[in-house]
């Protein structure tokens, strides 16, 4: 009974599995297909005749060398920034003592129920006066500070002792040097989680970029995607192998850092 | 008293850039955007700015009686009444199966159910509209295999939302399932094996224990889903472009047709008003519902 039970459930995960990866299994293997094979009745699931031909397409012709690079540099730089402003914010409102403290907690608390493509036409507008519309700053400056992001390293920032910041105080450390020398070391965890999240968002983000970047030379890996798949519907192969050059540096990414990741999001979910 | 005079111009430093940033590119915008809905702003006004009207609820009047609002309002609705619950419950049964005492390789299988959320969305979405491609895709292929015949999954109204769906849910259970998982995990193992004293079956355990203990989680995880939900723009934007006939056109991807594709920018911030009222009332109804649940 016990043994009957055990089986149905790695059945079950079996099947979840396979459900979860499939997609992601058979776009790798199309995008080794020559062109039309993938078309074919039943679908072949290996290639036969394996061929690297698109992706010679895609980073030959197609440059899509250039958007790995502005995907790149979009989601580096909104990291980077984003881990300096959102932890200093996020620290300030957890440990510093001021007066307006809570009121700055509510009102942010507040401001997470609205949804971020209610600022998207007065925000193009306003990058437009800025001189901003199709600029990678365009694309980052929305990705900075984060109201999630303060949130995260606050929730976390808690946990460090008040008697550790005061010692440093008594040494004579400046606020700044103990944010940076004591503070930083101890969240690091945190900050960790939250650059991969801010990464793989920048990197997959779709609908901001489509709207900023409106100069083919300027898009990233999606919108670029995008466009390619509305000129390119009937080469299954090539898109496909487009798509694995777009995931392939998130799960990279998730794989080399998913320790992290996983617990980041396990611990901040139940504590947030 | 000096120190707590430095402490608070310390934090007001800390905070400044993203208090800034958030003031100038969100707050700022979110003002701007209903003001936006009250004017006729167009391609004419991104060009000069002289022409712009306040034109009052005019903007509202038009959706209120165009179908296509109240068929994107419908079809964001469905997705997200149906979908959220759909894929929370399959968050949850894959978080029980894998947090199960018998499970083995826990971390594999975790991180392997996990990967589709961190995949590109726009790229996964390209991939499945070849998976539901009617003639040729895996899906067809394998429900012919049981005998189920040829179904034209984007191309037909009747099936595209639901097709989108599942893509939704193929790209986002792994996350909830991690939270899942981190609820479960906090519940403390006497209450099932006191359960179990008493006689109750796995089926009932999982009623009046997990259920119960996991009800924060699931507060949270609900709100998370339904909000994401409402927001559905890039799925039908890759692979049906809204159609067939308008069946998967949503609010968001109206926002984005009528203001960036037509420069219709007034009309545009009128339907993000609305995006925003219908994500607060479900909001602000679900904590209710969490607070009687409690009381």
């Amino acid at each position: 009974m016990n043994r009957l039970r055990t089986v149905l459930l790695h059945a079950a995960l079996g099947v979840t599995t396979i459900f979860a990866v499939a997609p992601m299994l058979w776009m790798l293997s199309a995008s080794f297909m020559p062109t039309g094979s993938a078309n074919t009745f039943p679908p072949p699931l290996i290639p036969r005749n394996p061929t690297l031909e698109h992706y010679r397409v895609l980073f030959g012709q197609l440059a899509v060398g250039r958007y790995l690079f502005n995907s790149a540099l979009v989601a580096i730089s909104a990291t980077a920034l984003s881990l300096f402003v959102n932890s200093m914010a996020g620290y300030a409102i957890a440990k510093l003592r001021f007066r307006a403290r809570d009121r700055v907690f509510r009102t942010l608390s507040a401001a997470l129920l609205i949804p971020v493509q209610v600022t998207m036409l007065p925000l193009f507008l306003l990058l437009k006066q800025l001189g901003l519309v199709n600029s990678y700053w365009g694309a980052i400056i929305p990705a900075i500070a984060t109201i999630f992001g303060i949130f995260l390293i606050r929730q976390y920032a808690l946990g460090i002792p008040d008697d550790l910041l005061d010692a440093a105080r008594v040494d004579g450390a400046s606020e700044f040097r103990i944010y940076w020398s004591i503070v930083l070391p101890v969240i690091r965890p945190i900050l960790a989680t939250l650059a991969i999240w801010t990464f793989l968002a920048s990197w997959n983000d779709f609908l901001w970029p489509l709207v900023i970047l409106t100069d083919d030379q300027r898009y990233t890996l999606p919108v670029a995607l995008a466009s390619l798949s509305g000129e390119h519907v009937m080469d299954v192969e090539l898109m496909m192998a487009g798509a694995v050059i777009t995931v392939l540096p998130v799960i990279a990414v998730f794989l080399l850092l998913q320790r992290q990741y996983v617990q980041g999001v396990m611990q901040g979910s139940v504590k947030g | 008293m000096s120190s707590e005079r430095a402490q608070s111009r310390a934090a007001w430093t800390f905070l400044s850039p993203a208090l800034l940033l958030i003031a100038v590119f969100f707050a700022v915008p979110v003002i701007a955007a209903f003001l936006l809905g009250f004017t006729d702003f167009d391609l004419y006004a991104l060009a000069d700015l002289e022409t712009v009207r306040i034109t009052g609820v005019a903007n509202y009047r038009t959706l209120l009686t165009s179908p296509l609002f109240w068929q994107a309002l419908r079809n964001t609705a469905e997705f997200a009444l149906i979908g959220g619950p759909l894929s929370i419950a399959v968050s949850l049964a894959a978080a029980l199966l894998v947090n199960a005492k018998a499970t083995r390789f826990k971390p594999f299988f975790r991180s392997v159910l996990f990967m589709p959320f961190v995949t590109t969305l726009v790229a996964v979405a390209i991939v499945w509209r070849y998976l539901y491609h009617p003639q040729y895709g895996l899906l067809n292929w394998m429900l012919g295999a049981v005998g189920i015949g040829p179904v034209d999954w984007l191309g037909n109204p009747t099936f595209a939302m639901p097709a989108i769906m599942l893509v939704a849910i193929w790209k986002g259970f792994g996350y909830n399932m991690l939270v899942f998982i981190a609820g479960l995990q906090n519940i403390p193992e006497d209450l099932y094996e006191a359960a179990r004293l008493d006689g109750a079956t796995p089926w009932q355990q999982f009623r009046h224990v997990t259920l119960p203990m996991l009800r924060p989680t699931m507060f949270f995880v609900t709100i998370i889903t339904m909000v994401g939900f409402f927001q559905l723009f890039a799925e039908p934007y890759v692979m049906t472009q809204g159609g067939p006939l308008r069946s998967t056109t949503s609010l968001v991807l109206l926002m984005y047709e009528e203001g960036f594709r037509w420069w219709r920018m007034g009309y545009a911030a009128a339907v993000a008003v609305v995006l925003f009222l219908v994500i607060l009332s479900f909001t602000l109804l679900q904590r209710r519902v969490q607070r009687e649940a409690i009381s």
